[in-house]
This record gives C-alpha cells, structure tokens and sequence, in this order.
C-alpha cells in the first residue's frame, strides 16, 4: 500500500494501481452486499488470480463470501490445475467444476473439426449457472482486450441463456450499479473491467503474487499451428507435417491448450515480464489467442451467445 | 513519481470526427498495438479506402462497422510516461444524450468537439449543458477540422466566442480552446506547425498535465457503508470513502439514525493506518456497538441533508417515459429506497435525453449532499422496480438553507 500523494490543489491523488485496486474492491462488496449466490469464475489464469486475491483483501479478516467455478476444458495445463487445487486448499474455498470433457461424453457437444474447445465453454457454464443458481459470476475480463469487451458494462445483465445483448445494455453511471434481474437472469460482474495487461502485471509484482510457472520462460516441446507456438498433448497436436521442437517460451495467457499460443521469451522474472509487455507491439489476444483471429467479431459473437 | 489517472469523455456531434480524434491520440501516442493496426488497414482497404480509417480502431460492434456508426461508450486505455488514461467513448448520433451523460459521470474532464467548418450547432450547446450539469471539472473545446478552413485564426476565435457565450449562459466554469486537425494530426499530440497564431498546449499535453483530484483536503467526510465484515465479535464496516478523509479518533455521525460514536481504528485492504481519504476502498471500527448496516452512512464535517423530498437535475435514459406518479426505486450511494415521482417541471412526461427539474417523494430518508458540493453523493439514479431496468440519472439539488 502505497501513501496517497498530495495533488496539486491540496487534494489526494491515488496512485493509478491503488486506484484500481479500489474500485475493483467496491464492485467485490456491492455484490456482497447485494446478492444471494455470487461466484467467481476461476481458470488459474493471472486475470482469475488477481480477482482472488482482490476478493480475499476486500472481505479480510473475514473469509470471501463466494465459491469459485472453473469450466474445465478437459485441455489443460497440469501446473495451472495443480495451481488451482493448491489455491483452493489453502483458503479454504468451495470449487464448482464444470466439464467440457463430460458433455463430450454423453455426447451433448460434439469435437470441433479444428480441435479447439473454447466455444465449447458456453453451455456447460450457462448450465451450472442455472442449476446452482448463481445469480453473480464475476469474470476476469477486461475493456482493454478485445474491442467488443471495450463496450462491456461492470454489471453485464443476462438473460437464462446466458446471452449478452449490446444494444439493451444498461446504461452505467458514477459507481452506481444496479443489479436487478428476473428469477433466472443473471449478472456478469466485471471488476478488472479498467485493468490493462501492464497494469495487472504491475499489481501482481507489487503484491507479489505467485503464478503458475507457464507464465515466466521455460523450455517446452512446442509446434508451429496458424503462427503461434502451441503445446504438443493428447487434445490433438502435432498434425502430420507439424514438426515439434523445444524452444524457450511463455504464456502470455492461459486458456484451453488447443487454442493458446506460447511466445518466444526469456523472461523468467516478473520484472522481465514487464519490460517485455511494455515493449510488446502486439495485443495479448492478438499474439496468444487462435479463435480471436477467426473474424473481427469472432469475440463479439461468443459473448453474445454467453461466452465469459 | 506516482503515476494517476485522468478519466475524460469525448462528445462530438454526427461526422465531427471524433472517433478519428481518439484514433489519432491512441495511434499518435503509439498505443495502437501492430495487430490492431493490422486489423484496421485490412478492414479499410475491404471498405476501398486507401490509408487506414482510424475511426476503426474504436467501433468495436459488427453494427458499428457495417453501419459507419458509434453505437454504445466505449472505453479506451492509453498511457504516456506522465499519466495514464481512461477515455470513455460516447457516440454522437440518437442517444447521445444519455451516452454523454453516462460517459461524463465518471470523468474528470470531457473534450467537446466542433467541425471548424459549421462552429458551434445544437449538439455542441447539448453537449455543454451536459458537462455544466454533471460537474465535469474541466472542459476542452476541440475545433476540428482546422485544415478544412486553411487553418485560419480569425475563424478559430469566432467560434471560440460564440462556445463562451453559452458556456457562461449554462454556469460551466471555464473552457480550454484547442484548434486541431485530428485527420493530419495538428494539435493533437504535436504542436502544429500550421498553426503559428496558437501559442497553446497540443490537446495530450494538455490532458497530461491537467490537475486531478480537485476535491478539497477539508471536504466533509461521506463513507456509505456497503457492507458488514464479521470476525467473531469485532465488526468492520467496509465501504469506499466517497468523500473527504477520516481518521482515527474522529467524532461521526451514523445517518439515518443521526447517533454519534468514534472511529477507533481504520484498516486500507490489509494495513492499519490513522487516517484514509476518498476514494480509498477501507474498513472502519466504531467505539460502540451500534446497529450499523448497508445503505447507512458514516459522515464527519458539514452535515448532510436527511430528506424525503428529493429535488434534483435529471436526465431520463430509458426508452420508455418517466411520468407523475409514477413508482420508481432510487439507488442512492449504497442505498435503495422506494419513491413516487411527484413533479416533472411543469412537463407531464420525460422522454429519452429530456433534461429537467424533478422532484420526487421517497418511503425513506436519503442522506444527500447538493450534487455540486458533492459528485458521489448528491448523484443517484431511478429505477423501474417491474423489470430492472436503469431510467434515469438525477443530481440533487439541496437548498443550502435547508
């Protein structure tokens, strides 16, 4: 916690990570304080891990009134689940599992041709919302993104199919957020909603949060697949003619493995990493992510259809 | 050096150019990453354009761009070494009342925009209306297009005087003129070397140097109380400090029960300290046990007003009408109290983007300060209780004498 400085009118002037740190604080106790069922969705991604750690500060000494859900692609990274049960233990919390890999199994979603997962999220988590009638779920997405996400409410209202409409978005003033919804609507709440990339990196070294391993360089078998370095595994790589070889890398995010893309990178401190997004001429989604490259509103269309 | 936050808003009317404006500051200040900038050439050049349409870079919805159209706020991010940014968006076509209304709420500062060609039309004064009603702090006044008329000083100043004239007229403080070319980039991040007559800051000088966090060190203390912590017996009472600054040792008083008792000790998400300001996220303890909960409020200094008659500026949002008698929910600070609209003003009903005097009659107490003393909690918004939805923003008008 750094001190507040004097502004220049004799005011106080927040530094702009405290800043954020505040309001992300305040969205976590309006829900508290307004809600029956709130959950947080939980990846053991670095946006989900701060949403954690802002959550555990907001309601210290006592513990956080919410459960974690993690919609589990069955394509994950083993050090992002060890992390996750880890996190779970050691603060005592309550984890919903939802699976892609059951719905497969009783054949309710079929395999996509290109393998990836990812749009394959939406139902199993409409659905455990529903049944456990979660009425918030707060989700690590941020404006700075992707520029459908720049249009996103905090309170993101909807409907029992989960579905985002942009055009009947509530209009959203001061800090005043209104969380009224129907028996089975429900609300998406977005606390890192202003956070950049360089801003949660920043808050991460200055709070000293621990991660999971794959984001800092290390060596891995990795494959060449649509200009992006993917991890050889079960889920379906490499093709033929897709030659493996070890490279250092890191993940800049950390999502379904068929669909993200390592980076080249010898950052294998926090204070590397930073210095190395600072410099980055590239999105994070715009390096890393397979399916936001299928179209310019390939994102805007997964939200619609209830994607986090 | 501490970086901070400038949160401004941008209000331009139809083809004014702001979308490109905000292009032009995110590309000029080498915030636009090589894959959005990619993005942008390839879409312009499907669309037969030949340089890159930098209005793209800010119309993030299929409709927007398959229409040419600004639909909803949006929020950009952008930093320089000195300070970093926060833009809210807001589109100048239909609803771009209500899209400025919501955009200003949070700003510090908003830029208005003129095509230098036309000066000043009803939406600047619109425009205006809505940066004196909801306090904005500072104002830009951006006239655009310079180049289209030969960058001539003569036709700067006119327009500059004829903005002054209704600022003073709606009570808005002041106003900063900057003569850009957000198509060229004169003015925007560089100083123009077109412009020789302007002796001026280039509009990103201008924001990263502009004061924030006006507030006065000896504003009165305001901290709604959103919720209760429970750790055994000891109880925090968390909440963001809307107001002022409290400390420990200080006398306050618990609305709407009006009952005094001391802090006795304050907690900044995990550290204990003696003292806390707006707008930092704490937890206080009080010296008795009182029955303290969400939608209270802790006050210290000038007293707020404990009323059931609301008088305030409104600007009505929803599609559907607000009309007399109508029964409403009015989400105040942390607080949700039933209402019945009592007067619109002399109007039977307010439409979409309608400005105007209300007043309404609430089932309980509000603790209100006067929206001008302050933001946070002279703001609130009004409700449909049916179905949710959000319809309209209101900033109380207390009477000083009362």
């Amino acid at each position: 916690m750094s001190a507040a400085a004097e502004g220049a009118s004799g005011g106080f002037v927040l530094s702009h990570l405290d800043a954020l740190e505040s309001e992300a604080v305040h969205i976590f106790r309006e829900v508290a304080g307004e809600f029956e069922r709130p959950v947080i969705l939980f990846s053991g991604g670095k946006d989900s891990i701060l949403m954690l750690h802002l959550a555990l500060k907001a309601f210290a000494p006592a513990a956080i009134p919410f459960s974690l859900l993690h919609v589990d692609t069955g394509h994950n990274f083993p050090e992002v689940l060890e992390y996750r049960d880890r996190v779970v233990a050691a603060h005592g919390l309550r984890l919903h599992v939802a699976s892609v890999q059951d719905y497969i199994d009783r054949g309710v979603l079929r395999e996509r041709p290109d393998g990836t997962r990812n749009p394959l999220q939406t139902l199993p988590l409409t659905e455990k919302i529903q049944a456990e009638r979660f009425d918030a779920v707060f989700g690590g997405g941020r404006r700075d993104e992707e520029k459908a996400r720049a249009k996103e409410r905090v309170f993101s209202l909807r409907d029992e199919f989960s579905q985002w409409d942009p055009r009947r978005q509530r209009p959203e003033l001061w800090n005043l957020y209104n969380g009224r919804h129907a028996p089975g609507e429900h609300v998406r709440v977005f606390p890192l909603s202003n956070w950049t990339e360089l801003d949660v990196w920043q808050y991460i070294a200055r709070e000293r949060i621990e991660l999971p391993q794959i984001y800092y360089a290390h060596h891995r078998e990795v494959f060449r697949r649509g200009g992006m370095w993917l991890t050889a595994g079960e889920w379906g790589g490499p093709r033929d003619g897709e030659a493996v070889e070890k490279r250092q890398v890191r993940y800049r995010t950390v999502g379904d493995m068929s669909c993200t893309g390592a980076v080249d990178s010898d950052a294998d401190t926090i204070d590397k990493v930073i210095a190395e997004i600072a410099a980055s001429r590239l999105t994070e989604r715009g390096a890393t992510r397979a399916d936001d490259r299928l179209s310019e509103a390939a994102m805007e269309d997964r939200k619609r259809e209830g994607y986090f | 050096m501490t970086v901070d936050t400038l949160r401004f808003a941008t209000a331009g009317s139809v083809d004014d150019g702001k979308s490109t404006l905000v292009g032009r500051l995110l590309h000029d200040s080498k915030s636009v990453l090589t894959d959005q900038l990619e993005a942008v050439e390839h879409a312009s050049r499907n669309r037969g354009q030949d340089a890159p349409d930098l209005a793209l870079l800010t119309d993030g919805l299929r409709a927007e761009r398959e229409q040419g159209i600004t639909i909803d706020v949006a929020y950009r991010y952008f930093a320089t070494p000195r300070r970093r940014f926060i833009l809210a968006d807001t589109p100048g076509h239909v609803q771009y009342t209500r899209n400025m209304v919501t955009g200003a709420s949070t700003a510090e500062l908003t830029i208005i925009l003129v095509d230098a060609r036309n000066g000043v039309v009803e939406q600047t004064r619109r425009h205006a209306a809505v940066a004196a009603l909801l306090q904005v702090p500072w104002v830009v006044l951006a006239v655009n297009k310079m180049d289209l008329v030969d960058y001539e000083q003569q036709r700067f100043e006119e327009i500059v005087e004829d903005f002054a004239g209704h600022a003073a007229e709606l009570g808005l403080p002041g106003f900063t003129p900057v003569p850009v070319s957000a198509l060229v980039g004169d003015n925007v991040v560089e100083r123009s070397a077109h412009m020789d007559w302007y002796e001026g800051p280039a509009l990103l000088e201008f924001l990263e140097t502009v004061p924030v966090g006006t507030e006065a060190a000896d504003a009165p203390a305001r901290f709604p109380v959103q919720y209760v912590i429970r750790d055994g017996e000891v109880r925090y009472y968390a909440g963001q400090l809307a107001s002022g600054s409290l400390r420990v040792g200080d006398r306050v008083t618990v609305h709407p029960s009006g009952e005094t008792t001391e802090i006795t000790g304050i907690d900044v998400l995990g550290t204990a300290q003696q003292v806390a300001y707006a707008p930092q996220s704490i937890s206080v303890r009080l010296a008795d046990e009182r029955d303290v909960s969400r939608g209270d409020m802790i006050t210290a200094g000038a007293s707020p007003t404990l009323t059931r008659t609301i008088t305030a500026n409104a600007c009505h949002l929803a599609d559907r009408p607000l009309r007399i008698g109508d029964r409403v929910l009015v989400r105040h600070t942390t607080r949700t109290v039933r209402a019945i609209v009592k007067d619109l003003a002399g109007a039977a009903e307010l439409t979409t983007n309608d400005l105007a005097r209300i007043t309404l009659h609430t089932a309980d107490p509000l603790t209100l300060d006067d929206y001008t003393t302050c933001r946070r909690t002279g703001a609130f918004i009004l409700i449909d209780p049916a179905d949710g939805a959000t319809l309209t923003a209101g900033m109380a008008v207390v009477d000083s004498a009362g």
